[in-house]
């Protein structure tokens, strides 16, 4: 019930990757990603997915758990394969439909892009799995700290989104309450076409709106008779330090992406 | 000892409502001090204005008439403001509304880091504050997972974390559950003992201010009773009068006392009652 949810998609461990400085692991992320649609052939994208299951691995995280957030994009992966399948142009044709012919080279690069997008995902997925919300909360705002020079309010933003990760776990419970309240008085909130679910919805989200402006007047409160100002003079009780892990990371993204620029040149004549 | 808060001749009144009529004055030429160290209960029922005196002791509300001192400090003054607040923490009714992080230590962490404390400074006082609530086990927990009284006593270390002197709680117990009532409770009273910080209670159970060193009666937004509970609570008409209850064992002993029965009227609770009682058989 409402006791048990995770808010984001957080597994709890203490491997590498989980104790990893989450500044770095977001940085890293993004080279991965970046560097994923760089490579030309299979030999660079091999390597990717290679150090993706290492990363898998050490992580600690079931496979079964990457895959499921792979189900949520399913259909984009599978009609990303067949449009490349279809429509490649050139190669040699290896099966003839009549409306379409599929040759190897479509074959070549439906798989290719398949497993590119698989890897996009995991790899995104893999830095959420072992990071929890708060420390990317954190890192992002440490990490957008410059931008203070440009006069954005960064702690003030990372305020906001600490603050939205805290209530939604009171929202929801706050929206079961309402539920049963209103079903209690007869409300049907589960038969009827869409636009009579969507009006029965209503009597739901009035309440809500009207308690989360209590709520949010009642915690401005309470954070200023804690001091709270939103100036830039606050500290922070956990700083994030760098450690010889982080620097173990980067080592390894730097072979990585060498390996794979070295893949791109000198292997294209492979395929 | 000296005083922390001093109210002289304090009126106050919420701003007018849309229609721009003037609301009658919440609180009436309230004059009252609080010593360094005490435990005080303020009493009323809903609509004294107990919760209006909460607010002007760190400057939430300002007086219409009239002064509040905090440590000497006056609260209509804007640059005093961050003093007095560093001087007076407030822990509210609702703890869902108070609590702002999502992990209990970042909680309580928030007030000194607001005061820009140094990061190792803020971890010792965190755990310190921890350990004075006996919330220290849960320093890592999510506070949605926690009970009412345990998200309480997280909001009281988030204020003990800010080192303050006096901590004003305004119905703290009010939404908890009877067990959650006594965790609060309990934790209140120790900081009262061992730490010395000065407690102003508001509240509306009479089990709760009878452990007060000093109980103050709020109504109609005038001090209606002030003195030592035992002095507050032996005028039971008064308190009734007022829409108060009467600590059920004080009620008894008058009950007694009216029908004749030689016993004290000043009982406070079950213990001297039970004690009274015992005494009196035996005598027979």
């Amino acid at each position: 019930m409402v006791r048990d949810i995770t808010i984001g998609q957080y597994f709890p461990g203490k491997s590498l990757l989980h104790r990893m400085d989450p500044r770095v692991k977001i940085v890293l992320t993004l080279i991965f990603i970046f560097v994923i649609f760089f490579c030309k052939n299979f030999f660079a994208l091999g390597l990717m997915a290679a150090f993706l299951i290492g990363g898998i691995c050490i992580s600690g995280v079931p496979f079964k758990m990457l895959l499921k957030s792979l189900k949520a994009i399913m259909v984009i992966v599978v009609i990303t394969g067949l449009l490349n399948l279809f429509y490649a142009a050139g190669g040699n044709v290896l099966l003839d439909l009549g409306f379409a012919k599929i040759t190897d080279k479509g074959v070549y690069t439906a798989i290719f892009m398949t497993v590119r997008i698989a890897c996009l995902i995991i790899g995104s997925s893999l830095m959420t799995y072992t990071t929890t919300p708060t420390m990317l909360t954190d890192a992002i705002e440490r990490l957008l700290s410059p931008l203070k020079v440009f006069n954005i309010q960064v702690n003030t933003l990372a305020m906001m989104m600490t603050l939205a990760l805290r209530f939604i776990p009171t929202l929801i419970e706050e929206i079961d309450k309402i539920m049963n309240a209103q079903k209690a008085r007869g409300a049907d909130l589960e038969n009827g076409n869409l636009i009579q679910r969507a009006k029965a919805l209503v009597p739901i989200l009035v309440p809500l709106f009207v308690s989360s402006f209590r709520r949010a007047y009642e915690l401005a409160f309470a954070m200023e008779c804690r001091c709270y100002t939103g100036s830039n003079k606050r500290t922070r009780m956990k700083q994030m330090k760098l450690s010889w892990l982080d620097l173990l990371f980067v080592i390894g993204i730097a072979v990585l992406v060498t390996g794979v620029i070295l893949f791109n040149h000198f292997f294209t004549h492979l395929i | 000892m000296g005083k922390i808060i001093e109210f002289e001749n304090v009126s106050f009144r919420y701003e007018a409502d849309e229609d721009g009529m003037l609301l009658p004055l919440a609180l009436k030429d309230i004059s009252l001090s609080v010593e360094q160290g005490s435990f005080v209960a303020v009493l009323g029922h809903n609509g004294s204005g107990k919760s209006t005196f909460a607010k002007l002791t760190n400057a939430i509300n300002i007086p219409e008439e009239g002064r509040v001192l905090v440590n000497g400090l006056d609260t209509r003054e804007e640059k005093n403001i961050d003093e007095i607040r560093r001087i007076v923490g407030m822990v509210f009714q609702n703890p869902d509304n108070q609590i702002v992080a999502t992990i209990v230590e970042d909680d309580v962490a928030f007030g000194p880091e607001n005061l820009g404390v140094e990061p190792a400074e803020i971890r010792s006082r965190v755990d310190d504050a921890l350990n004075a609530v006996g919330m220290y086990d849960f320093r890592e927990s999510e506070p949605y997972k926690l009970s009412g009284g345990q998200k309480q006593r997280v909001a009281i270390a988030g204020v003990i974390a800010m080192q303050t002197q006096c901590i004003v709680l305004d119905e703290p117990t009010a939404m908890l559950d009877p067990n959650g009532r006594k965790e609060v409770l309990s934790t209140i009273k120790r900081l009262n003992k061992e730490r010395g910080i000065t407690v102003v209670l508001v509240t509306h159970f009479m089990d709760e201010a009878v452990q007060a060193d000093r109980v103050v009666v709020i109504d109609n937004g005038r001090i209606y009773l002030d003195g030592t509970p035992r002095e507050v609570f032996s005028q039971a008409e008064k308190l009734i009068a007022a829409g108060l209850d009467v600590p059920q064992a004080t009620q008894l002993a008058k009950y007694l006392n009216s029908n004749g029965i030689d016993i004290r009227t000043d009982i406070l609770n079950e213990e001297e009652c039970i004690e009274a009682i015992f005494s009196l058989l035996r005598s027979k």
